[in-house]
């Protein structure tokens, strides 16, 4: 699976995209990313966004899905 | 068509405002917001925006379609820029038009206030000694 990231998550994963195997939920994603970038665990807050939607933690991925790791917006 | 919804490397006041502006509503307000030379006591010299674009450009149609179902406005046009600005320059205008002024003033508030909350684009202030990604740490 595809992982799009941006802002400081970019910076902090040092790539705009990753790739992750075998994780089927949100939840699980979000784990898997803490363990890998702990940094992440210090931001405001991090949103994971599946299809161009903000996902909940039980939202289930499909391999197929375009997923986004969205740290807190600063847009305006 | 009664929404301009577009991310572009320039926007201006007079795009959104040709966009919006009509016969049929007597109250227009237009919201810019720019580039500010100073945060917390330290020089800004220059900003960075980027975004996950075809999610925000969904987002800002979300704010627009709620304006319009929802608060009584006729014509909206919500602009915002990526890439690189210096203080003064335009990064966001929002312009709403509707039949009255109250509606129009509502929902501009409202369209500036959601934008910044739920719309994927990330700011990076640089000063003199370094930079920051905006509102990333508590």
């Amino acid at each position: 699976m595809r992982i799009l990231l941006f802002g400081i998550a970019k910076d902090i994963a040092g790539a705009p995209v990753i790739t992750a195997e075998g994780i089927t939920s949100v939840a699980a994603l979000r784990s898997w990313l803490y363990t890998k970038y702990p940094s992440l665990e210090q931001l405001r807050s991090l949103m994971i966004a599946v299809n161009k939607v903000y996902a909940n933690d039980e939202d289930v991925l499909q391999p197929g899905d375009e997923v986004a790791v969205i740290p807190p917006v600063s847009g305006g | 068509m009664n929404k301009l919804i577009k991310i572009d490397s320039n926007v201006t006041v007079q795009q959104a405002l040709d966009f919006v502006e009509g016969p049929d509503c007597g109250g227009v307000v237009v919201f810019s917001g720019n580039v500010r030379n100073v945060t917390k006591e330290k020089k800004v010299t220059r900003l960075f925006f980027e975004c996950y674009e075809p999610m925000a450009l969904l987002e800002m149609e979300k704010i627009a379609d709620y304006t319009i179902e929802e608060m009584g406005v006729k014509r909206i046009a919500i602009l915002h820029i990526v890439g690189e600005k210096q203080p003064g320059e335009v990064v966001v205008v929002i312009a709403v038009a509707a039949p009255h002024r109250a509606a129009a003033f509502d929902a501009c508030e409202y369209a500036i206030d959601t934008l910044k909350e739920t719309v994927p684009i990330w700011k990076k202030e640089y000063f003199e000694d370094g930079e920051v990604w905006v509102a990333a740490h508590p």
